[in-house]
């Protein structure tokens, strides 16, 4: 049994369906990429697996257990966390506080102990700070923790997206476009950074534009277009499949021959 | 009995109607919450006043000049505290405070140049009683409010649904962005917006401090307060819905006056308010935004 | 703009260095608390203490109103609602039944704090201005009772004859600094518990749903339960500023908190700026001195109120002390920078 089985997925939304019967799966330490023209139902997916919609149809298993249709909270405790396709910061935090967010699930204290200031609060605290600056420190942020999270330059707020994600302890991160926006040298480190996530036991689901980052780092990928999963194999499968290469380009204009 | 409470009501409703639908306009192409319309209302029934009751002017001229001076202090409002707000990217709840703090300026600026004690205010198409089935008396007073109710909505609906301007307003509504793409000036319908708002309240203004004869200066807070609630009841930023919204108020004030005791009249507005933002905030016939992720 | 940079950094460097040596800051602060206590002592004239005094509750009230506006992000233009139930149930304990202010007052707070939780259940679903109408609504609704429901509450007549707190058998005066000192030792204790919140899990939850709610929930934060403990919590805070006020004015009627008060409250939060505690002191003690000061004036007080309310929210938003601190974020004890390589 796979770590995450997706079966028969599919979510509509009134007449349109941005999801239909889609089949999905990730085995743990995997690095597995969706890729797709723009609004094939990728970061729908997404949604789906954090709670964020109801599935119309379909299931979703987390190591066994159902996860679809369980609110977000509950999906980031089951172990799966996401970035933002446009980033979604706590803009008027700062970086470290963004992070310290991210560990709110397993800070164990409760709010007898923040008010009195409990011997178990403040080691909890010193803990989980630690943790977030620890995170940050391997994601290249180290020297910038102090900083509210709307002042980083754009490549930062990418990477302080993915630090909080890693906060929460996940078994699988979702990364929504990692690489949107990055020159070719932020790519490549991205690149490093995401093999040295799997590396240390994270599995990773990604939503990518960019074939560079996908065809060197992914394990598999699944296309999707309009919905429906379009073709599941290897990257250099993927790279010679006719479907994939029409969704993308448009078909052949070979009806108009006189 | 019931069937005077019920002209009352109806009478009651239409002037709430007329201030409600100031709120859904201004909603519906700004997705604000307008909080200084009320403190217009109380405006424009002073401008009134000043018109009818010192310059000895009559109410024709009353409400002509209200409605223009009523209008441009909508218009006023617009461009001096909330256009710079869109221009800054402001988050919406600064805009709704806002209009807070601009009741709150308004409303006590009145009580200061005009004074705070109630005035009085001449009756409107004071003629008398009309009796129908015998027993039914309506007084000319209500069905002159109420004809001049219904025809300035009708006139708004005719503005919105078939004039250039309503047809830029609507598209606003819309999507602001691809209305400003296809060449629609979107300031320029947006103060017209508040104009509209600004004439209509004064018109209610009017008619109200013709009605009950008292005008004083926080005579908004609580009349906003109703017909916000008859707007939110109706579906806020829909037109039709703030005529229904302000009917049940007003028939439902009428009654509560009636049968709760005078103290608990204003009460029922609030209570009606209460309940549809927790059974169903959309109103009856408002239309839910869905949040993109 | 460079003058303010320069004073910025100036002050930032300063709080860093309080901030390393716990000693420093707490010097400092027992030399503010020490000066407070001797204020009156020092021969200060009975109006400035009551003036004083008045600063502090606004000071308290501005405190509540900060933890579901300024760090959850929900505005609430109806505190004076709770403050009313704190005030109205202590008045009631106190000249039915002779329960000293000790009593009345927890009392009056947990009758705040509940009707906060019965209110926030429903209404903290509604988005931004919706549930801000909802919080009107509910101060209104809560005058009306009070002016109607004079079997209880003595209607417009109010509840007159309020006993003054004894502390072992010691009656607090406005002559014997009684007050001053009572509502500055709420003052202190408030923010002590506030700060406490804030700077806990609970305190980031909180942001986080300002910040944006949906990713809150996705950071598994359960963002209804928080939301409804802030709106709670603010509400038994702004319940003991009712029940202090009842028992040193002495009578209160359904007039004595009404939406004016309310609006004076926020107006009070953005000048000092959301989300900061130390902006709550200035607030008030501007606010509140202002009017007493300009005598003249008092009729333009809610016009200068409600400019207050434009002209910050237009100008400065973030109000006098909001806004990012150029300060560093204060680290707990313990914690290592620069240690280690490679992800935890």
């Amino acid at each position: 049994m796979a770590l995450l089985e997706i079966t028969n997925l599919s979510k509509h939304f009134g007449g349109l369906k941005a999801v239909d019967s889609v089949d999905l799966y990730v085995e743990k330490g995997e690095i597995v990429s969706i890729i797709g023209p723009n609004g094939a139902g990728k970061t729908t997916v997404f949604n789906l697996l954090t709670g964020v919609y109801d599935v119309t149809e379909g299931e979703i298993m987390l190591n066994n257990k159902p996860i679809h249709n369980k609110t977000p909270q509950e999906t980031v405790i089951a172990g799966i966390s996401r970035t933002f396709q446009n980033i979604r910061l706590f803009r008027e935090m700062r970086v470290i506080e963004n992070v310290l967010v991210g560990t709110h699930i397993h800070t164990g204290y409760n709010f007898l102990d923040l008010v009195f200031r409990t011997s178990k609060y403040k080691r909890i605290e010193v803990e989980k700070t630690q943790k977030a600056v620890d995170i940050l420190e391997a994601i290249g942020l180290g020297d910038k923790i102090h900083d509210y999270a709307i002042n980083l330059p754009y490549g930062d707020q990418r990477r302080l997206e993915i630090a909080r994600a890693i906060a929460t302890n996940p078994e699988i991160i979702l990364l929504d476009e990692p690489a949107a926006g990055m020159n070719p040298n932020e790519s490549e480190e991205l690149l490093e950074f995401i093999k040295e996530l799997r590396d240390k036991g994270y599995t990773i689901i990604m939503i990518e534009h960019d074939m560079n980052v996908v065809m060197k780092i992914s394990d598999r990928i699944y296309v999707m277009d309009h919905g429906k999963r379009i073709a599941h194999g290897l990257p250099e499968e993927i790279a010679n499949n006719k479907l994939v290469i029409e969704a993308y380009l448009g078909k052949e204009e070979d009806d108009f021959d006189a | 009995m019931v069937f005077q409470q019920i002209f009352d009501g109806l009478t009651l409703g239409m002037v709430y109607a007329l201030i409600a639908v100031g709120y859904s306009l201004v909603f519906g192409i700004l997705r604000l919450i307008n909080f200084s319309h009320g403190s217009v209302y109380a405006f424009g029934a002073h401008i009134a006043l000043v018109v009818v009751v010192s310059m000895q002017w009559g109410v024709i001229w009353g409400l002509c000049i209200s409605i223009i001076v009523t209008g441009l202090l909508g218009v006023a409002i617009d461009k001096l505290s909330l256009e710079p707000l869109r221009k800054k990217g402001s988050k919406p709840i600064s805009a709704l405070i806002t209009t807070i703090g601009v009741s709150y300026i308004i409303q006590n600026l009145l009580m200061i140049l005009l004074g705070s004690q109630s005035k009085w205010f001449p009756k409107l198409f004071d003629y008398g009683r009309l009796h129908i089935f015998g027993r039914i008396g309506i007084s000319y007073t209500q069905l002159g409010i109420f004809l001049v109710s219904v025809i300035l909505l009708l006139f708004l609906t005719v503005v919105i649904q078939r004039t250039k301007i309503g047809l830029a307003m609507r598209a606003v509504e819309q999507n602001p962005k691809a209305a400003h793409l296809m060449g629609i000036d979107v300031n320029r319908v947006v103060s017209f917006t508040f104009f509209l708002g600004g004439a209509s309240a004064a018109i209610a203004g009017t008619l109200i401090s013709g009605y009950y004869q008292v005008v004083y200066f926080n005579m908004g807070f609580i009349a906003g307060l109703k017909a916000f609630s008859a707007a939110v009841l109706g579906g806020i930023g829909v037109l039709y819905g703030s005529v229904i919204g302000g009917l049940v108020v007003g028939l439902s004030e009428s009654f509560a006056a009636s049968y709760l005791g005078g103290g608990y009249r204003d009460a029922i507005a609030f209570l009606i308010l209460i309940i549809v933002l927790i059974l169903k905030p959309n109103g009856l016939f408002g239309k839910k935004a869905v949040e993109k992720v | 703009m460079n003058k303010t940079n320069i004073i910025k950094g100036i002050s930032a460097k300063f709080i860093d260095k309080i901030n390393e040596k716990p000693i420093l800051r707490l010097t400092l602060i027992g030399l503010g608390i020490l000066w407070m206590i001797m204020i009156p002592r020092l021969g200060a004239s009975s109006f400035f203490i009551r003036v004083l005094t008045m600063i502090g509750l606004y000071t308290i009230l501005a405190l509540s109103l900060n933890l579901i506006t300024g760090y959850t992000g929900q505005v609430s233009i109806g505190q004076a609602g709770f403050c009313a139930i704190g005030a109205y149930t202590s008045a009631l304990l106190n000249v039915n039944f002779g329960l000293n202010y000790f009593i009345t007052s927890l009392c009056g707070a947990l009758m705040a704090g509940l009707f906060g939780f019965l209110l926030g259940l429903p209404t903290l679903r509604l988005s931004g201005p919706y549930l801000t109408i909802a919080t009107l609504g509910f101060g209104e609704i809560v005058r009306m009772i009070a002016l109607n429901f004079d079997k209880l509450t003595n209607g417009p007549l109010g509840i007159s004859g309020i006993q003054r707190p004894l502390i072992f058998g010691f009656q607090l005066t406005a002559l014997n600094g009684g007050f001053y000192y009572l509502v500055w030792a709420l003052v202190i204790l408030i923010t002590l518990f506030l700060y406490a919140i804030v700077r806990s899990k609970m305190g980031r939850a909180l942001m986080a749903i300002r910040d944006d709610e949906l990713v809150a929930t996705l950071m598994g934060i359960k963002t209804t339960r928080y939301k409804v403990a802030a709106f709670s919590i603010s509400a038994v805070i702004a319940g003991i500023g009712g029940s202090f006020y009842a028992h040193m004015i002495r009578y209160i009627d359904p007039n004595t908190f009404n939406f004016d008060i309310s609006i004076l409250i926020i107006s009070i939060v953005i000048l000092g700026g959301m989300g900061t505690i130390r902006g709550m002191f200035v607030g008030a003690a501007l606010l509140i001195s202002f009017p007493e000061i300009l005598r003249f004036a008092s009729a333009y007080r809610f016009v200068i109120y409600g400019l207050i309310l434009v002209i910050m929210i237009r100008f400065r938003p973030q109000g006098l002390f909001g806004g990012q601190s150029s300060a560093k974020y204060v680290l707990p004890k313990g914690v290592k920078v620069g240690a280690k390589d490679g992800i935890a």
